[in-house]
């Protein structure tokens, strides 16, 4: 049992699909590692791996921080990048702004935000055209 | 069953990660990356045409059994090298999807998603 918060940080660049999903991999292990109950990890795999890919396929840069304490596992993220214009159409099952090259690779199924609010006991996003996106995703571990 | 006598089944090759054979729980099959990540089960053998890099984190996410690529399809390098190194095995197999998985199926591998 882990007796305080423990918090780390990943980078994650656009465009780098060679690399796309080995922060969410290495997040989940660490909370596997940690001993955080199997149904959160899961939870948090889905959180994590959405939330990157959106990073790769939209984003410059950006960070994804992980944050375990007592009762439960958060997820911050953090982008540059072009923002999104229209947040409640963007969080809308099935709309994508995804290339058609990225839809051929099976993205862009416009599942991803709404996967990770689906996730998530709290959620927030706020983003700002030009600026970036900033996500807020919380899953309480039951005592 | 172990992956890789579903993979003699469907006449599969294995091109990669064969020391990670596994217990086959389950299957899926979709070739939309977040519905994977969103409905498949741990320990679920992924049927899929997609042969890219990027399937290999999805199936080590959820814990899968396997990926099978159907119509002939031979995975890019750098998904082998993924696979290899995350120890998920990866087979590939002439048959098409349909074929697949109702060979699959008639070995009493079914879906396991709750509607």
């Amino acid at each position: 049992m882990i007796q305080e918060a423990f918090e780390s940080t990943y980078h994650v660049l656009g465009r780098d699909f060679p690399n796309a999903g080995r922060v969410s991999t290495s997040i989940k292990d660490t909370l596997k590692r940690m001993g955080i109950h199997p149904l959160v990890v899961r939870r948090i795999a889905i959180v994590s791996y959405e939330a990157e890919m959106n990073l790769v396929m939209y984003a410059t840069r950006g960070k994804i921080s992980l944050r375990v304490s007592l009762d439960s596992v958060s997820i911050n993220v953090d982008d540059e990048g072009p923002g999104i214009p229209d947040v409640t159409l963007a969080m809308e099952e099935g709309y994508s702004t995804a290339t058609p090259e990225m839809r051929e690779m099976g993205f862009g199924a416009g599942m991803g935000l709404p996967n990770i609010r689906r996730n998530a006991d709290e959620f927030d996003i706020s983003s700002h055209v030009g600026r970036g996106t900033r996500l807020y995703i919380r899953v309480i571990q039951a005592a | 069953m172990k992956t890789s006598e579903a993979s003699r089944h469907i006449n599969g090759t294995f091109v990669a990660g064969r020391e990670g054979d596994r217990e086959v729980l389950g299957g899926y099959a979709s070739d939309l990356l977040s519905d994977v990540m969103a409905n498949s089960r741990e320990g679920d053998l992924w049927v899929t045409l997609q042969k890219h890099v990027n399937i290999i984190a999805v199936a080590q996410l959820n814990g899968l059994s396997g990926i099978v690529l159907v119509n002939g399809r031979t995975p890019e390098p750098d998904a082998v090298a993924r696979a290899e190194e995350a120890g998920l095995p990866l087979i590939s197999t002439k048959l098409q999807a349909f074929d697949v998985i109702g060979i699959l199926y008639s070995l009493g591998i079914r879906g396991r998603r709750q509607i």
